[in-house]
């Protein structure tokens, strides 16, 4: 006969209610997991799927994603004319802010070095990968953009022409890839005006220098489209994507990007890790240490609820060991009690979680792993949790009946 | 582990049994040179005013407490001699044993027979061996149409039934009630007394009764009274004290 069930069954409606409130805080625990992870993977997704062997970006930076980095495009050219590499790609990102249908929509734009690039790595729900040059994106869906539904960015109107899942950047924000091209034609979208003043402020910059005198032309020129200007052109792309051809020996390969004083050489994993230790990092840390807090406060609520539960079966242990039952019958029943409502509230957590977490903000991103963890966590936290209870129960004298 | 109601062995024996509460200053002796024996079949009540040593004398000779000196001699095994614990009491209890107190102190969230049948199994009966037991105390007591029943949805009496038929359940030589019918009205109090008789007779139990009811003194062999820590000199064979 099985006491703990009995007994359980008897008080169903407490020991039910007690699951679901142990099974909420375990689903907290179990969330704050899966934000950390999401964060983790949030952080690295780009870099994973691009899954370029090197990374040059700008000298002496740690890359687009820990901060500015800013590359003139003809380094495409150049690290394909390297020995060893296969394929060399533009990259572009950066971060618009605008409103769509009434609300604040944050978007990491992503450029794609068409034509290779065409997204089709990208895994889309719906529409197709890029199919031109300009004018057209794939957006992530949390953006709430639909296929065929165009977007004003500056002066362009682009439309959305596929739809990707769980593409998000470093802040959570949905990824939205472009062609490199429209990627910084809405990074340097300035209004005419600006455009005006600015090529005048040139046109009077050059006015003031000998040269400008010597050289007319010169004062013509500085009117025309910054673009048009080698000089003072902006740069165009973050970084520069390389793949290795095979067979190629990588550390050859990367001591002769490191040789060029313009640009820092990374490996994809290197390119993980300084996401991982830059921007993110303190999210991270600080959702672990939540995390612990959580699990300790958790651990608390459950010694304290089996103590409890232990307290109201006092006279009925001390009954048990009058009539002779053996201390592993009073440890059964009390251990069993309390795996029985981690159990429990492990299955609430994870039922309950899985219905609430895609409604939270940022990804919460759970893996067999980590049920595994808080399984073990929450065995050790019955185990735990018991401890006072069973050494109430041990002290428990048959003669208390008879009080 | 039973023997036939005439069987003259003694169920439990105490010699000069002495217990001592406190030390120094607080010291308060319950228990003086206590001596006597129960004999199996025979059913025995002890009288005696509060604070005489009734439930002291309980405790010792049901192994719940230890003596501070004197000797406990269960089914003819040394079982505590002066303060010392000559045996594995908790297996003693739950096989040689029976208790009943004044509060049926059954197990609320089992039903009447797995309150007997609990036990049963602590002392290594399995299963369905458990539950034909249990059933056929029930049925002895009966109770068996209340088997199923959780202590709450049945009367003090039938209460103190089923806490009698979990003391029978291992067949004890010696069964220790401690003011079993002080909850009960006067008949069903008389009942109680009497199932006790018949069932220590019948059982071949030692039966120990403490009780303050003098109306039932007639149903039991002998009658004991303490005061003050020590027995009183009784007759063998009590006298009706009170009618009934």
């Amino acid at each position: 006969m099985n006491l703990a069930l009995r007994d359980v069954r008897h008080n169903l409606g407490r020991f039910g209610l007690t699951a679901v409130g142990i099974g909420l805080l375990l689903m907290i625990v179990m969330g704050m997991g899966g934000i950390y992870q999401g964060i983790v993977e949030d952080a690295t997704l780009l870099v994973d799927e691009l899954d370029a062997d090197l990374w040059l970006v700008q000298a002496e930076t740690r890359g687009p994603f820990a901060e500015v980095s800013r590359l003139s495009p003809s380094l495409e050219d150049r690290a394909l004319a390297v020995p060893g590499v296969e394929n060399a790609r533009r990259f572009a990102t950066h971060t618009i802010q605008r409103t769509h249908r009434g609300r604040p929509m944050r978007m990491v734009i992503v450029g794609l070095a068409w034509p290779q690039d065409r997204g089709g790595w990208i895994p889309l729900i719906a529409g197709r990968p890029l199919a031109q040059g300009r004018f057209e994106f794939i957006a992530d869906e949390s953006l709430g953009i639909a296929v065929g539904e165009q977007l004003q960015l500056g002066r362009d109107v682009f439309t959305a022409v596929g739809i990707t899942r769980h593409m998000v950047g470093t802040g959570g924000d949905g990824l939205a890839f472009f062609t490199v091209r429209d990627a910084q034609s809405i990074q340097f979208d300035l209004s005419p005006e600006a455009v005006r003043f600015e090529r005048e402020s040139r046109r009077a910059r050059a006015h003031d220098l000998d040269l400008a005198l010597t050289q007319p032309a010169l004062l013509d020129r500085a009117r025309q489209p910054a673009s048009t200007l080698p000089a003072i052109a902006p740069p165009m792309v973050s970084a520069v994507l390389v793949d290795l051809a095979p067979g190629a020996d990588g550390n050859v390969v990367r001591a002769t990007f490191e040789g060029w004083p313009d640009v820092s050489t990374y490996t994809g994993d290197e390119q993980r890790s300084l996401l991982l230790e830059g921007p993110v990092d303190r999210a991270r840390r600080q959702i672990g240490l939540f995390r612990a807090l959580l699990v300790l406060i958790s651990a608390l609520v459950m010694a304290l609820i089996l103590y409890t539960l232990t307290l109201d079966k006092i006279h009925d242990i001390a009954m048990l060991k009058l009539i002779g039952a053996r201390d592993r019958i009073i440890l059964g029943l009390v251990l069993q009690e309390a795996f029985l409502l981690g159990a429990i509230g492990y299955v609430i957590a994870y039922f309950v979680g899985m219905q609430v977490y895609p409604f939270f903000p940022r990804r919460v991103i759970i893996t067999g792993e980590m049920l595994a963890w808080l399984a073990a966590a929450v065995a050790v936290l019955c185990l735990a949790g018991s401890v006072l209870g069973i050494w109430k129960a041990m002290r428990v004298q048959p003669n208390e009946v008879l009080s | 582990m039973s023997a036939p109601a005439s069987s003259p062995s003694p169920a439990i024996e105490t010699r000069r049994l002495t217990k001592i509460y406190g030390s120094g200053n607080t010291e308060v002796t319950a228990l003086r040179d206590v001596t006597f024996t129960l004999n199996r079949g025979e059913v025995v009540a002890l009288l005696g005013p509060s604070g005489s040593g009734k439930s002291t004398l309980l405790g010792i000779v049901g192994l719940i407490n230890a003596p501070t000196r004197g000797e406990v001699i269960l089914d003819g095994t040394p079982v505590y001699r002066d303060s010392r614990v000559l045996v594995d009491v908790r297996r003693y209890r739950r096989e040689r044993i029976g208790f009943v107190f004044q509060k049926s102190n059954l197990i609320p969230f089992l039903s009447a027979r797995e309150n007997v049948q609990v036990a049963l199994e602590i002392a290594g009966v399995r299963g369905s061996a458990a539950r034909r037991r249990a059933m056929e105390l029930l049925e002895t007591l009966g109770l068996a149409d209340r088997a199923h029943h959780l202590p709450r949805a049945l009367s003090g009496g039938q209460q103190q039934r089923i806490a009698i038929a979990r003391a029978l359940a291992n067949r004890p030589s010696l069964m220790l009630a401690d003011e079993p019918t002080a909850a009960l009205d006067g008949e069903r109090g008389r009942q109680v007394m009497q199932l006790f008789r018949d069932l220590g007779h019948q059982h071949g139990a030692g039966v120990l009764v403490v009780t303050h009811d003098h109306r039932a003194l007639d149903v039991f062999d002998r009658v004991l009274e303490m005061e003050d820590g020590a027995l009183r000199a009784q007759p063998e064979i009590a006298a009706p004290i009170a009618p009934h």
